[in-house]
Formats: C-alpha cells, structure tokens, sequence
C-alpha cells in the first residue's frame, strides 16, 4: 500500500477517536459542573481544556470559563483547529483521501458520521442539546468501528487503522491521568470526601469506565485502585495497558506482513515492557505524574517511528 | 402516462403520442406504480447518492463544496438494433482517431494529401512535439474514448464531440445502474438489460493489455489523480477501487532507476501502467508546466524509452479538438477507406472567412463554442441569449475567430424526466465509453445519458446544471 495511504488510514482513525474521546471527556466534565457551584464549574472546564491541550488557545478568545462557551469551542468553533466537527471532517477527508483502502461500508459509516454531526453542530449547541450532540458523536464513532470491524480485510490497512486508535487512546487516558493525577494519588485524598468521589466519577466517566470500575470493586473507590485500573488493567479497552496490547498486536502483524521488525517495533517493546512489569505502587512511589509524562512522551516517539519505518511521507 | 406530441424526437413517445416499443416494458411497469411512492423514491435517490458521496465539486464556489449531479430515475432506453449500429460506427470512429494520431506524430500523410491543413496543428498546444516520432505501446493512443452522441430522428444519431483526452462520467454509468437497481429490482425482472457492472474489469484488462513489452508477470496498474479537490474525484477513487488498483497523486510517484515508482510502505514499487486523470500540461513539471505539482518530474524521458505506459497518451488532445472534430468526417475515410457510419453536426470554422461571415449573419441561430474549451464553459447558445451577450460574442468572434466553430442548433430529442408534475420532455445526449487496446475496441453497452434539467435547454453538462439518467441497451 501507499505511504499515503497508510498515513491517511492511520490519521482517520486518530481523528475519530479523538472526537470520541473528547465527547466523554465533555460529558463528564459536564456532569460535574451541573453539581458544583460555577467556581468549583469553571475550574473543571479549564481542566478539559488543559486535559485536550486547548486552553491557551481558548484563553486567547475567552475571559472566563462559561460552560456554553467552552463546549461550543470544543464542539465546534471555526477558530478552534482541534474541535471535535474539525476531527470529524479531517476523518471524513482522511476516509475520502483513501477511499480506495476502505470498504463501501467503512466509507458510507464515515461520511454519514459526517453529514450527522455536520448538522448537528451547524448551531450552537445548549446545555438541552449537549447531550443528545455527544450521544451522536460516541454513537457516529461507533458505527464507524463497527464497520470497520465487520468488513475490513485483516491486513497492514486494518493494522495502520488500529494502531492509529490505540495511540490516540492511550494518549488520551494518558492525558486524563496526568491532568488529574493529583486527585488519584493516596497521599493527599480525605478518604471518602465527596470531593474525590466526584473527581473519581468524572476520571472514570471521562473514559466510560464507571461502570467496569464498580463492577471489579464491588463499588469500592480509592485513587489506588483507580490508577491501576486506568494504567495497568488490560480487561479495560481504555486503559494504557489494553491500548498498548493492541498497538502491538497490530504491529506484530505488520512485522508479519512484511517478514520482519521495524525500528517502531523497538521502541513500542522498552514502552510495552515498562508497563507491563510496572506494578502500581511502584509508580505511585517513583512519581505518578512523571509515569504519565514519560508514557506520553514515548507513546508519541512510538507514533513517530511508524511514520518513518512505514514511510508516510516522502 | 401523459401523451404529449412534441416537436423534435422523444425517445419515449413517437410523434402521436404512443409509447414506443422500446419504452412498452418499462412503461407497462411505471404505470402500475402509485405516483405518491414514485416520489418517495425519488427523493430517496438523492439520500442514496448523498451517503455513498457521489458527489462532485465545482471550480469558482466554496473551496471543496461537494454538490451531487442530478439524478433522473426515468431511464433512457436503446433497443439492441439501435446499439448494434452504433457499436459499428463507435468503433469506426475510435479506429480512424488512433490511426489519425499515430499518423500525426509520425509521417504526416493526412496533411501531404492535402486532406488536413497543416495550420491546425501549427501553434495548437494540443499537438505535443514530444511524441513526434515515438510510439507509445501497443500502438495504442485513446486507451479510454468517451464519444458524445445527439439524436435528432429515428435513424439521425450525430457525433457531437470525440472525447479523446480524459473522459469523465463513467463512474455515473455504474452508479445510476447500482441506484435503479437498488431503488427498482423488480424492474429488471420485466426488461431484460444489457449490464455495464464489467466495466471496472474491462478497464483493468485492458490498460493491462497496454502494458509496456518489457513488463514480466501481472502488469502494476495505477490511478494518477490530482487530489480529493478535483471536480471528479470521486470517480479516480471509484475506479482505482473497483480495479483493484492503486489510487496515486503525483508526491506518490518519484522516477527511479528508469522507472515510475510509488512511494509504498515497503518503499518503492514501479508501476507499469499509469492511467492518469491529470491533463497533459500538469504531466512532466520537466517537459510541460514547470509549477505544476500534480505529475511527476521526468515521467516523459522513462515513457519515451519505454518504461511506462502512459492512458492516454500525452498528445491525444489534438484529436478532441474542436477545429479537428470538423474534419472527422474526412479522416475516418482517410484511414478506414469507408464512409463514416455516424455524422458529424455541420460545422463552421470560423478561422475559414466565408465561415464565419455565414455565423456573424446567422449568430441568433446558432451555438459558437470555444476550440479548445470543455464541460459548457464559454459558449454561445443563439436562440437563447440576449441582443447584449450576441454583440458582446460577436466582438470575441472578430478578435478571435480561430478560437471558435459553430454549429447549428441542433433539434436535439428528449426523453421524459421524472418530476412532481409528473413526466416532462428535457434534452439529453449520451456517451459510451470506449476502451482500446491491442486486443481490440471494447464498447460497454450503455454510457452516460446527460439531460438538461431545464425546460427547453439544450445544455447537459454537469457543471451547467444537467443531470443524468440510467441508460439501458435492451438485450433482444
């Protein structure tokens, strides 16, 4: 296949992910600040903006940190390059770019994705709509990978499409963690104050892992347990850990594919050993803040190793 | 249905009023639908292209603006006898162009007998000396011809155009069939049609065929396409997918060790043959335009020795012409030694004096067009424009007359479309799509019909609002 191509495929994906991700990081930000006052509201907005990497941009624009505002920068301001509409038609060009690596199924799920959310966010967006718009965005995402999974050949095109999630998801955990790794360290959190039950929640919703958390902990919350399921889980498909299973997974089959490794290949097995031999109170005691930042950073070199070895871009 | 006689020839109904045989099947079956889910379905064809995004874009409007061309789901229908006459007169014609281009570039003869004069080929930048003397391979010029048909009576079908560059619109051929079929199975249960699926298959085989000699095993086929941008960019992805092949742009594309490479995963891989959908000038930055961005910097010295084959050849735009087209009828029988089975529409270069002291008195009456022009930009429709835009033409004509023909307006048939009103006469022409190659001339049965969308227009060209139609050749 093309370097392009592999390029565009491996791009589409992150995009779409991206959106994904943003839309649960959006609906549990929103959730908390419906319950908090607008102080304690307005610090968690700068967060989803720190978490996303557009606060500074956003403070370029804004004053304050008003939930309309924010979500409507987030969803879709023409000045914001990184908005979740802008994700959806950079995936939707992306998917036209090479369409010819994509099945009519893949295709039609992606473009539709576009026309829906198109729509939906041609107009600001109301705290009455907002969730309906982040439901459509999870769902559109969803038929995406859903065709994906049901028609696509599995070979290097599936394995650039997958890897292109993986990477973006566990930047996104990644990132999650290290905006909020204060309210997930033993030390400083009051046992049982409803403050860090509400960080909790919204650290779990931000990934859709409420639900999985309470079920393995019969209910029980601790900023411990919360780390390593969010760090070292591999059950959990958004933890760093089942993100870099399928990273590597898929390059294995690339290695296959090609009849042999790459220089990716090496760096993403230093990563995959770090943290599959890490256990969590070995990180919490070296520093869980520095833990993240070193993943992010390698999970990025990772990224970039592919674009070289698969070569990209001429 | 409605029985209204009308002045030129209608494909469906003949001069009473009377449904004719081609039509009987179709519209025994139309009749018995309710009209209320008829235009359900109708607009249900629109979601349908909409989501698969067949969809082109239009140079002059919102950077990338994605429109859809207008689909008619009435379809248009030719009966085997029909088709069968011209097949022969297509292929006749596809003949005598690639004998007429293989001569041009090499000995001349046409122009030594006196039969073609030598000025049309002087100062035209159509004409490439870059081929003067070479042969590209298989002998084969016009890998892919689009020709454009007009009908004015039963027996009268006229060549309006020879598209011998890069036809576009195949894709619609496929995809109105893939829309009546999904919207209508049943249909094709009462009337038996030709199928045109293949094409994509044909195609491949056939630029395969093309293949340069030096080429060993399966022959590496791609698409060169400008980009995502381009008004026909759905049909370059479209058909590189359905060949099976790979869908490149020219930073794909590097010249290494002799041979055009595409920048794989694995690194890269010579490709044999390259069926571009970029124009001549934007090839070779080396040979042609040197801004351009879309080709491949020293892709003419590896197709000079032999190392690719290029679809079609760089140069073919001398034999679509317009001034050219006018002397069609002279070069089919220069090298086929026949008469020519299909017309041309008369027509008057306005480089020749008389001729154009005949469109100057008779402007109102007649349709001007550009020589070099394409897809209905630039043209002068008579009948329909006002006393203004005819002074302002005529003043082109006098600065210009070279760059213009003229022709009749021609009674051009309509076939129904469907409307909210029910069916409405609308003018359509057709385009088969022809495919050449050392084993022969392949000719899909069916094309693009185009209709011109507005009541009494005469213009079907997608980028001036006609739309198409599903064309069937009824199989006996």
């Amino acid at each position: 296949m093309l370097g392009r191509t592999a390029n565009g495929v491996f791009w589409m994906f992150r995009y779409l992910e991206r959106a994904e991700n943003i839309a649960r990081l959006l609906d549990a930000g929103f959730r908390l600040a419906l319950t908090r006052g607008p102080g304690e509201a307005s610090v968690e907005w700068q967060s989803v903006l720190t978490t996303i990497g557009q606060n500074s941009e956003y403070r370029a624009r804004h004053d304050d940190y008003q939930g309309q505002s924010v979500t409507n920068w987030i969803l879709r301001d023409k000045d914001n390059p990184g908005s979740v509409l802008n994700m959806i038609e950079m995936a939707r060009s992306n998917a036209r770019a090479v369409r010819t690596a994509l099945t009519r199924e893949v295709w039609e799920a992606t473009n539709e994705s576009w026309m829906v959310l198109r729509e939906l966010l041609a107009r600001p967006v109301r705290a009455s709509t907002l969730g309906e718009v982040l439901t459509a965005v999870r769902r559109q995402a969803t038929l995406v990978r859903g065709a994906m999974d049901g028609t696509m050949l599995r070979n290097e095109i599936f394995n650039f499409a997958r890897i292109g999630t993986f990477i973006e998801r566990a930047d996104s955990t990644a990132r999650i963690i290290d905006v909020k790794y204060y309210v997930l360290l033993p030390s400083v959190s009051l046992v049982g104050s409803s403050l860090d039950n509400a960080q909790w929640e919204m650290v779990l919703r931000s990934v859709s892992g409420e639900r999985a958390y309470r079920w393995l902990h019969s209910g029980a919350m601790d900023a411990r347990g919360i780390a390593s399921f969010l760090i070292l889980d591999e059950r959990f498909p958004r933890s760093l850990a089942s993100c870099y299973n399928k990273v590597r997974s898929n390059m294995v089959g690339l290695a296959r594919e090609y009849g042999h490794e790459s220089h990716a290949h090496e760096l993403l097995r230093n990563t995959g050993t770090r943290l599959h031999s890490a256990n969590i109170d070995d990180i919490i005691e070296q520093g869980l803040h520095q833990f993240i930042g070193d993943f992010i950073a390698e999970n990025r070199k990772v990224a970039a190793a592919i674009a070289t070895d698969y070569r990209f871009t001429g | 249905m409605p029985q209204k006689p009308v002045a030129n020839f209608d494909e469906m109904f003949d001069a009473d009023g009377a449904v004719r045989p081609a039509y009987a099947n179709f519209c025994s079956w139309f009749d018995e639908q309710d009209p209320n889910w008829l235009r359900r379905k109708n607009a249900e064809a629109e979601r349908f292209f909409r989501r698969t995004g067949i969809t082109f874009n239009v140079y002059g409007d919102d950077a990338g603006e994605e429109r859809l061309i207008p689909f008619d789901m009435i379809p248009r229908i030719i009966t085997a006898a029909e088709w069968r006459k011209l097949t022969r007169g297509i292929e006749q014609r596809v003949r005598a162009l690639n004998a007429f281009l293989q001569d041009l570039y090499h000995r001349q003869e046409i122009v030594r007998s006196g039969r073609f004069p030598r000025r049309l080929l002087e100062h035209n930048e159509a004409f490439l000396p870059q081929m003067v003397g070479f042969t590209p391979p298989g002998g084969i010029y016009t890998h892919i011809v689009g020709i454009d048909l007009v009908r004015t009576g039963p027996e009268e079908f006229m060549v309006l155009e020879d598209n011998a560059r890069t036809p576009s619109g195949v894709s619609y051929m496929l995809e109105n069939r893939e829309t009546m079929m999904a919207m209508f199975p049943e249909l094709f249960t009462r009337v038996s049609v030709a199928p045109v699926q293949d094409y994509p298959r044909r195609l491949a085989r056939s630029l395969a065929a093309c293949a340069p000699s030096r080429t060993s095993g399966r022959p590496t086929v791609a698409v060169l396409t400008p980009g995502i941008y381009n008004s026909a960019y759905f049909e370059h992805a479209f058909l590189a997918d359905q060949m099976g092949a790979e869908l490149v742009e020219g930073s794909d594309l590097q010249v290494i060790d002799g041979r055009v490479a595409m920048r794989t995963t694995r690194g890269y891989q010579p490709v044999d043959v390259l069926y571009r959908r970029v124009d001549d000038e934007y090839l070779d930055p080396l040979t042609f335009n040197p801004n351009s961005v879309l080709g491949v910097p020293g892709i003419m010295d590896v197709y000079r020795s032999g190392g690719i084959t290029i679809a079609n050849a760089p140069g073919t735009g001398i034999a679509d012409d317009k001034a050219i087209y006018s002397f069609m009828p002279e070069i089919v029988e220069f090298y086929t030694g026949e008469k020519p089975i299909l017309q041309n529409v008369p027509t008057w270069r306005c480089a020749e004096p008389e001729a154009l002291k005949y469109v100057l008195d008779n402007l109102k009456d007649l349709v001007v067009k550009e020589v070099h022009g394409s897809g209905g930009y630039g043209m002068l429709i008579g009948p329909t424009s006002s006393k203004k835009e005819l002074e302002t033409f005529e003043k082109k004509l006098r600065a210009r007359p070279d760059n213009y023909i003229a022709q009749p307006t021609l009674a051009l048939s309509t076939s129904p479309i469907f409307t909210k009103a029910g069916l409405a006469p609308r003018h359509v022409d057709l385009r088969p799509f022809v495919l050449v190659s050392p084993n022969g001339i392949d000719i899909t049965p069916g094309g693009l019909t185009r209709v011109a969308l507005k009541k009494g227009s005469l213009v079907v060209n997608s980028s001036q609002g006609g739309g198409t139609k599903d064309s069937w050749v009824l199989e006996d």
